[in-house]
């Protein structure tokens, strides 16, 4: 018969709340661990205080360019050519134009949540191209401002809005294509999305800018921007149809009979019942895809357009600042690098909104 | 009321049939595109003929006339534009395979580094791919060429490393081997490792699939790889010699040059594309269902053969497809050499040759060509692979 025998009582548990435990956990767990965390520590100590120095500390941010003196960062070049960066060679006098696009942008977005009829909602987005174009390009009375003299910032936005939006209806019917029962029409939209992604944009862009215009009738100009449009457009099409079709293969072969039975026709089908749900699914990817042509813009400078980074190139060769580069391509990274990093944290949001998974 | 799709009726009109409707469409695409090809061609020709320009695959054989920064071949002035396009070529191969190479290695080790469990090597790692990730690439390759390359020191202040390796502004300097014709002794013996290691591999799995037990065949095949042949390399009497850069003048000579512009594309192609891979990777790992690590833990396995057996077999499945398209992009992305100067294929062969003979019909589409090929090539290899790698469910 087992008798009575008191145990040791056991040390009182680790201590599981607070900063020891939480550096006990996560920094310092064992000793590949310590190291790491120590490395990382060096690694920061070495990099971020220089680069604070750098950016804030050391550097200039007033004055004229005879007073410069010190080793850091000479933002008065950004403030200096800051028209330049954004408007390009747009007259000065006329900056309120690119303004006023993007005022009514804003106006028709917050508008648009507002209003239910769908005529409205359609004139909206139907007009609004109209308004930009006639604002940024002139005509109707207002002084017409020729392509050539667009850049910087406003130029880069008008090529990637220009694609984004163009690209889109044109994707559509290549995803709709591609999974056509039609064996001619997915031949040749498995053929386009293939050619086009399968080469760089780079080349794309010099077909459109070389070759284009050999093959239409001699009297029809293209103008450089619009070339540059017309190759971004192929270019993004091909990955937006991409996209969707991700989306339309999500859809469950059910929806599709579901509409069959009650007999609607393909438009149909497509318009009230896949598409809605591919495009909803698609939406994150979409946004990817938006990110990536924004960053694409850039390309644009190879076959001599003038977008922001281009600006930075041009500026800095200006004989009365000459070597300014690196603050130029910091203003223009910091640029890029916050728009892209919005847009994928936004398509992130979307992702879990969206997420109307119950697994 | 709608008839049922499936049967239509005999009496209903042509184009309320759906059959005979899409063979309608089709006709009809089939006319749009003949039309529209015919109108551009028809221009083409018109206009080629107005403006006098050549056609036809002639001027690969003539005369180029201008010299290239950096060919892997024997290149001249003299040589012809065919030559130009397989310097081009053969240089957009050599920095695409640096850069799949280098982003490979950063994007494994940021992919893993998100994944682990101190906070700070996560964290960074966070910070690489945010960063780097959204900032074009184009802008990358500027920012490396332009500020940090044009303001490393000039040749006489390089920076030695061993007093072999020098970086300055010109360049990146290694020393070149130089092979004596004993030199194949090794090559054979490394040729013979290889067959050794696959027999070995093949044995091991026997002996694992009859007795359970584990042989460490990496580990083993390495050693042979690298001993047996650095054995015949000194028995053989070191048949290859380093050769050094030594500062002549105002520049080094000798050994291999790395140019400036090699240098920054390779950086900003293996940075960059390097965030995509790391994204892959930790997706791949994730992707692997915890009961999987927990039911290989109930069975007692030990933490290196749980990843080895059990997560890496199945998050390689999910990593591979992207990371492949990965590497194409960066292959495709390579073409921005053209903004610094690199001389690949886009830069000199639709570029300078471009601008000599004027051909923009050829000579785009011979550049597209080559990337298309690269394109199907490699997306053919992944179908298969695929294929191959698919969980072979009953």
């Amino acid at each position: 018969m087992a008798t009575f025998e008191s145990k040791q009582a056991r040390p009182a548990p680790r201590n599981t709340k607070g900063i020891t435990h939480w550096l006990r956990e996560n920094l310092f767990s064992d000793i590949t661990s310590s190291i790491l965390t120590i490395l990382s520590f060096v690694l920061l100590y070495l990099t971020i205080p220089p680069l604070l120095d750098w950016m804030i500390f050391d550097a200039t941010w007033t004055g004229t360019k005879e007073e410069i003196t010190k080793d850091g960062a000479r933002w008065i070049f950004i403030f200096e050519k800051f028209n330049q960066f954004i408007y390009g060679f747009y007259p000065e006098d006329q900056y309120y134009r690119p303004n006023l696009v993007l005022f009514i942008f804003l106006l028709y977005i917050y508008g648009f949540k507002k209003i239910n009829n769908t005529l409205v909602r359609a004139f909206i987005v139907l007009s609004f191209p109209v308004i930009s174009v006639v604002l940024l390009y002139g005509g109707f009375g207002l002084e017409i401002i020729p392509t050539t003299k667009w850049g910087g910032l406003l130029l880069t936005i008008v090529v990637a809005a220009v694609g984004i939006i163009v690209s889109f209806p044109i994707g559509i019917l290549f995803a709709l294509g591609r999974q056509s029962k039609m064996p001619i029409i997915k031949t040749i939209s498995i053929m386009y999305i293939e050619f086009i992604r399968g080469v760089p944009l780079i080349t794309l862009l010099f077909m459109s800018s070389v070759i284009l215009p050999l093959f239409f009738p001699e009297n029809m100009d293209f103008d450089k921007l619009l070339r540059a449009l017309i190759g971004i457009t192929l270019f993004q099409a091909a990955y937006i149809a991409e996209v969707i079709r991700g989306g339309l293969q999500a859809i469950p072969k059910g929806q599709y009979e579901a509409a069959d039975s009650i007999g609607l026709t393909y438009w149909q089908t497509m318009g009230l019942i896949i598409l809605p749900q591919a495009l909803k699914i698609s939406i994150p990817n979409i946004v990817g895809s938006f990110i990536s042509l924004f960053k694409d813009t850039t390309l644009v400078l190879i076959i001599g357009l003038f977008d922001v980074l281009a600006m930075v190139t041009l500026t800095s060769t200006d004989p009365k600042w000459l070597g300014f580069e690196t603050e130029g391509y910091v203003f223009v990274t910091l640029i890029y690098w916050v728009i892209c990093f919005s847009m994928s944290k936004y398509a992130k949001s979307l992702e879990e909104k969206f997420n109307t998974d119950h697994r | 009321m709608k008839k049922y799709r499936k049967e239509p009726q005999e009496n209903v009109a042509f184009y309320n049939n759906p059959e005979k409707r899409a063979i309608i469409y089709q006709i009809l695409a089939l006319a749009a595109i003949f039309i529209f090809t015919y109108f551009i061609l028809n221009n083409m020709f018109t206009n080629i003929e107005k403006r006098g320009i050549n056609t036809g695959f002639d001027f690969l054989s003539s005369e180029a006339g201008f010299g290239i920064l950096q060919s892997l071949i024997e290149y001249d002035e003299s040589n012809s534009h065919g030559k130009v396009f397989i310097v081009g070529l053969l240089n957009t191969l050599l920095v695409s395979a640096i850069g799949i190479f280098f982003a490979s290695i950063i994007g494994l080790l940021i992919g893993i580094g998100r994944l682990s469990k101190n906070f700070m090597v996560s964290k960074l790692c966070m910070i690489y791919v945010e960063t780097f990730r959204n900032i074009p690439i184009l802008l990358q390759i500027l920012f490396w060429y332009n500020v940090v390359l044009a303001s490393l020191p000039n040749p006489r202040q390089s920076f030695s490393y061993f007093d072999s390796i020098f970086l300055n502004n010109r360049g990146l300097y290694i020393p070149k081997p130089i092979l004596e014709s004993g030199f194949i002794a090794v090559i054979i013996a490394f040729i013979l490792g290889l067959i050794a290691c696959a027999y070995l591999v093949k044995w091991a799995k026997t002996k694992h699939d009859e007795t359970g037990e584990e042989f460490p065949v990496v580990w083993t095949s390495l050693a042979i790889l690298i001993v047996a042949p650095t054995l015949v390399f000194f028995v053989s009497g070191t048949p290859a010699t380093l050769e050094y850069a030594e500062l002549k003048g105002f520049n080094f000579k000798g050994g291999w040059t790395l140019i400036p512009e090699l240098l920054a594309l390779a950086f900003a192609l293996s940075i960059y594309t390097a965030t995509y891979i790391a994204e892959a990777v930790r997706a791949g790992i994730e992707a692997v269902p915890k009961g999987q690590k927990e039911a290989a833990h109930a069975l007692g396995l030990k933490d290196h053969i749980i990843l080895k057996k059990v997560v890496l077999p199945q998050a390689l499945r999910v990593i591979i497809p992207p990371v492949i398209n990965q590497y194409l992009n960066l292959t495709k992305n390579s073409s921005l050499a053209t903004a610094i100067g690199y001389p690949e294929l886009v830069t000199i062969f639709a570029g300078t040759s471009l601008n000599q003979v004027g051909q923009a019909i050829e000579i785009i589409l011979m550049t597209m060509a080559v990337y298309l090929t690269i394109s199907i090539v490699i997306s053919l290899i992944m179908n298969y692979a695929n294929e191959k790698m698919k969980i072979k469910e009953r």
